[in-house]
């Protein structure tokens, strides 16, 4: 009697056990599930910060290395900074725009580090500003055209390569180099707007239908810094042009001296 | 489950530790290849343009 008693309660504490182990278990996979889960969206962040800075950055210092072996200019270390100075800008060359995802040319701007160069690439999708860093919208104009040279960047992520435009002070000089010549722009002032804001990158911006007689440089990036409610526009008015053959602005010599030299 | 996982793995020991490193570097190259690009793109957290 008291065997049959014995084992009944054995079988029962054994089917508790189970049952309490099963339980357990159950929350352990889901414990393991979440920890995992968290782990990808460290990981995530970490991929987005900084991952695809050092990616970006490797692709965009090539492409500005490509274009700057390929269109040489005349200047070396010693002669940085001595070639002429600007040209008649009356007799400037506008290039035409080339196919999406190729390049028109090489940015400059000292304010953002003496270092400091991008490459500017035909369009403005995922495709080109995720790796290949500045995107000229289409339908804008080209470098030196009258009317609005539109371009977009990230501000972080991806390069950050518009990460510093906030810094911006009027009277900065921004370099660009095409096949063409040197275009230089003098930034001239910002506003952060909403995303929709298309009208900042009309011929004149903000002034749909008005005939522009500007030349101008728009770049738009988000805003604020690590996040995207919002877009900065830095607007800048052309200044002069200098043919390729002429040397470069002897602000950037140093910098694309060093750039051609690398082999 | 991660340890049930790794007790599935045949071979020794070592062997065991060198197959879950390797599948551990398939599923992270997996999510930095295709899942957060995909996750990037879904979420335009780092929109730069206007329209």
């Amino acid at each position: 009697m008291s065997n049959v008693l014995n084992r009944r309660a054995v079988v029962a504490q054994e089917d508790h056990r189970t049952r309490r182990g099963r339980s357990l278990l159950a929350v352990q996979v889901v414990g393991e599930l979440l920890i995992t889960l968290g782990v990808i969206a460290v990981l995530f962040v970490a991929w987005q910060l900084w991952w695809t800075n050092v990616e970006a950055d490797a692709a965009q210092g090539a492409a500005v290395k490509q274009f700057v072996q390929e269109h040489q200019v005349p200047v070396t270390e010693e002669t940085a900074g001595t070639l002429p100075a600007t040209r008649d800008p009356a007799a400037m060359p506008v290039g035409t725009a080339p196919a999406h995802g190729v390049a028109i040319g090489v940015i400059y701007i000292p304010r953002f580090g003496v270092e400091y160069s991008r490459p500017i690439i035909e369009g403005t999708s995922s495709d080109v500003i995720d790796t290949l860093g500045l995107g000229r919208y289409a339908d804008t104009a080209m470098p030196g055209a009258v009317g609005n040279f539109a371009v977009a960047g990230h501000r972080q992520t991806r390069g950050a390569v518009l990460d510093n435009i906030h810094l911006l002070v009027p009277g900065d000089k921004i370099y660009v180099q095409t096949a063409d010549g040197f275009y230089t722009y003098v930034f001239r002032n910002q506003e952060i707007v909403l995303p929709d804001r298309t009208d900042v990158i009309l011929p004149v911006p903000a002034q749909p239908g008005a005939v522009p007689e500007q030349r101008l440089l728009t770049m738009t990036s988000c805003n604020p810094r690590f996040g995207s409610e919002e877009r900065i526009i830095a607007y800048s008015v052309f200044d002069s042009w200098q043919p390729l053959s002429a040397g470069p602005p002897a602000a950037i010599a140093k910098q694309l001296a060093a750039l051609q030299g690398k082999g | 489950m991660y340890v049930w996982l790794f007790r599935q793995l045949p071979g020794p020991l070592w062997l065991r530790i060198l197959l879950s490193a390797a599948i551990l570097a398939v599923v992270l190259s997996t999510l930095v290849e295709f899942v957060f690009p995909w996750i990037a793109d879904m979420t335009q957290l780092t929109d730069s343009t206007v329209g």
